[in-house]
């Protein structure tokens, strides 16, 4: 078992619930955007920026980073809230999203906005992008270390993908997921955000994909299965994930479509619903309780 | 009669010293890489090709993913493919995210012949120069492919590289520069001019010795690229010789002959006849026997030319007709006044 102290998993607990808060506000000043699937992802990406991540902000190209490909580009409010309070971009600029003359496109856009490392959007992409960035890290080899700067870095930088579950309905994913066990990327880790829901209704009935971590174990990917929301289990398996020589890796995170909001939770209506005053201020006093519930 | 060089051939060596040039060059395939002679590449540099099997939007994917990690990709796959199953990728990461692909389009038009219209790509020009970002290039035989495929491996962003699946005739030798996104004036007339790509190039020239015979001057310029598309050429051929004739192995649709309406319709407008395929799929049978039946014979051209130059004449006489009108109610006016 690896060892994360209770201050860091209670920290990256508190950020993910602070930036569900201002992902609500986005995107209710927006009156565009994802809220469901933005909110089952808060602990996955709060970990890996605030913690599993080696990257710099001051640096967004620095060759040898980790890679975040955030594949279900649609639910961007939370990875935008992730980069801006890791520091690639200004807070304030939050507020633009989804607005004219703004970095933060609907949809990611890697041109306009530093951190992000792949337009994203239309589903299913990640896998195989995430695949050719893995062999070109692979392709550097293992490099000789040297100082402490940033750019000092013994191996080339890791590739993550950010899944969503209605979106390994896509072929694609499948293509790509067999070329990463083929060229045995260990250095590729893919994290299933598994909400269960998808855009009109439940993934279980849209498209089955159960078993779903046989299917990925057959595919010839390293396979574990986490509660997605718990960040001390978030941490650990990225860590387990990364000593996995020659094969990918898949963490499976059980998680909830709307997560901290009563009435959004579970109920596919909220991917892509935007709320009313009175829903968004009860929203907002939820998500403002569970905050305090992790701050005390 | 030119010689007759395989073109695929011509691009598996030249892929090789690319290969050779640029350490960043990495060549992926869709499992056809004994179609493409991409294998060629592979047997020289096997840790930098790679299979991902019969998946084109992986193709492109993947080598979106080596492209923002700053390798040089060469994808390779039909025409068709990459046209159509794989659109979206290439919409998506190629143009709008910038990754610097290129996407060696074997097989195109109709050149796979006898695989039918499934194989063929008739709307691939189409497609992709409507893409923001995207440049297309169309090499007119084996040289062009040796002089064109450095440049594509230093050009700025993706890429589409239109290569025929058979032998075609030697146009060109070590005199030909051409140079991306410039067109290439092979035969000057003062009657017409025929815009050109791909084979249609030798068929071209072939269609202008005919209408020499004929009396008819038409000139012959290269289109080798149709995006970004060298408009001051397009546009100085309109005004010189006041005819247009399109030829390509492609739709009358989109391609060549739509990218050169879009420009004489808006800044010079001459007649103008598109030589192709007429929107329709063709079907199996010999690759020369289904050019000339589908509307791409050198006959077609030169018919083609003809009615351009006629057209020309008519729109030339009935100018003349006018202008004496105007000249005789002015006069009319004139006399007029006087009285």
């Amino acid at each position: 078992m690896y060892y994360h102290s209770d201050q860091l998993v209670r920290e990256i607990t508190v950020k993910a619930q602070a930036f569900r808060i201002q992902v609500l506000k986005m995107i209710y000043h927006a009156q565009s955007g994802h809220l469901g699937g933005a909110f089952s992802a808060a602990e996955i990406l709060a970990a890996l920026y605030f913690h599993h991540l080696q990257v710099d902000p001051a640096n967004p190209d620095w060759p040898d980073r980790d890679r975040l490909l955030f594949s279900k580009g649609h639910a961007c409010a939370m990875l935008y809230t992730a980069l801006a309070y890791r520091g690639f971009f200004p807070v304030e600029e939050l507020l633009t999203f989804r607005q004219f003359n703004s970095r933060l496109q609907g949809h990611p856009d890697r041109i306009k906005t530093p951190g992000v490392e792949m337009c994203a959007g239309p589903l299913g992409h990640g896998i195989a992008v995430g695949v050719g960035m893995a062999l070109a890290q692979k392709m550097k080899g293992i490099k000789p270390s040297s100082g402490s700067a940033p750019s000092a870095r013994a191996s080339a930088g890791r590739v993550y993908i950010v899944l969503g579950d209605g979106e390994i309905n896509a072929g694609v994913i499948w293509e790509g997921a067999l070329a990463a066990a083929k060229y045995r990327l260990g250095n590729l880790t893919a994290i299933l955000d598994y909400n269960g829901i998808q855009q009109t209704g439940a993934t279980a009935d849209v498209l089955p994909t159960e078993p779903i971590a046989d299917k990925w174990e057959a595919f010839g990917w390293h396979v574990q299965e986490i509660h997605g929301h718990n960040v001390g289990e978030i941490l650990n398996a990225l860590d387990r994930a990364d000593e996995v020589h020659a094969r990918p890796s898949m963490i499976i995170a059980r998680t909830t479509k709307g997560k901290g909001v009563s009435f959004m939770e579970y109920d596919h209506r909220w991917h892509g619903m935007i709320p009313n005053q009175e829903q968004y201020e009860k929203a907002l006093a939820e998500l403002e309780e569970g905050l305090k519930k992790w701050q005390n | 009669m030119a010689e007759l060089v395989l073109m695929r051939k011509a691009y598996g060596e030249a892929l090789v010293k690319l290969g050779q040039a640029n350490p960043d060059v990495v060549v992926l395939s869709a499992d056809v890489s004994n179609s493409d002679f991409s294998f060629m590449f592979q047997e020289a540099f096997p840790d930098r090709f790679f299979n991902v099997g019969i998946a084109e939007q992986s193709l492109v994917d993947v080598a979106a993913g080596l492209a923002y990690s700053g390798k040089i990709p060469f994808a390779n796959t039909f025409a068709f493919l990459f046209a159509t199953r794989a659109l979206e990728m290439i919409r998506t990461h190629l143009c709008y995210g910038e990754a610097n692909v290129k996407l060696m389009a074997t097989y195109a038009g109709i050149s796979d012949s006898f695989d039918g219209p499934t194989h063929h790509a008739i709307t691939d020009i189409a497609i992709l120069r409507s893409l923001p970002n995207m440049t297309v290039v169309v090499p007119g035989d084996t040289v062009a492919v040796a002089k064109l495929l450095p440049q594509v491996a230093e050009w700025k962003g993706p890429v589409y590289f239109r290569i025929n699946r058979n032998e075609v005739p030697v146009l060109f030798d070590d005199t030909y520069q051409p140079v991306i996104g410039k067109a290439v004036r092979l035969r000057s007339g003062k009657d017409v001019t025929i815009l050109c790509c791909g084979l249609m190039v030798s068929r071209s020239l072939e269609a202008a010795q005919k209408l020499a015979e004929q009396g008819i001057q038409a000139g012959v310029t290269e289109i080798h690229t149709i995006k970004p598309l060298d408009e001051q050429a397009i546009l100085q051929a309109a005004q010189e010789t006041g005819a247009l004739v399109t030829a390509e192995e492609h739709s009358i649709l989109g391609g060549l002959g739509g990218a050169v309406a879009e420009v004489v319709c808006d800044r010079c407008p001459v007649p103008l006849k598109r030589v192709g395929l007429a929107d329709r799929f063709a079907e199996t049978g010999p690759y020369a026997t289904l050019l000339d039946h589908y509307g791409m014979a050198v006959e077609d051209i030169v018919k083609a030319a003809q009615k351009a130059v006629e057209q020309k004449e008519r729109l030339a006489q009935k100018e003349r007709l006018a202008q004496k009108e105007r000249l005789a109610q002015k006069e009319k006016l004139a006399q007029k006044n006087e009285l």
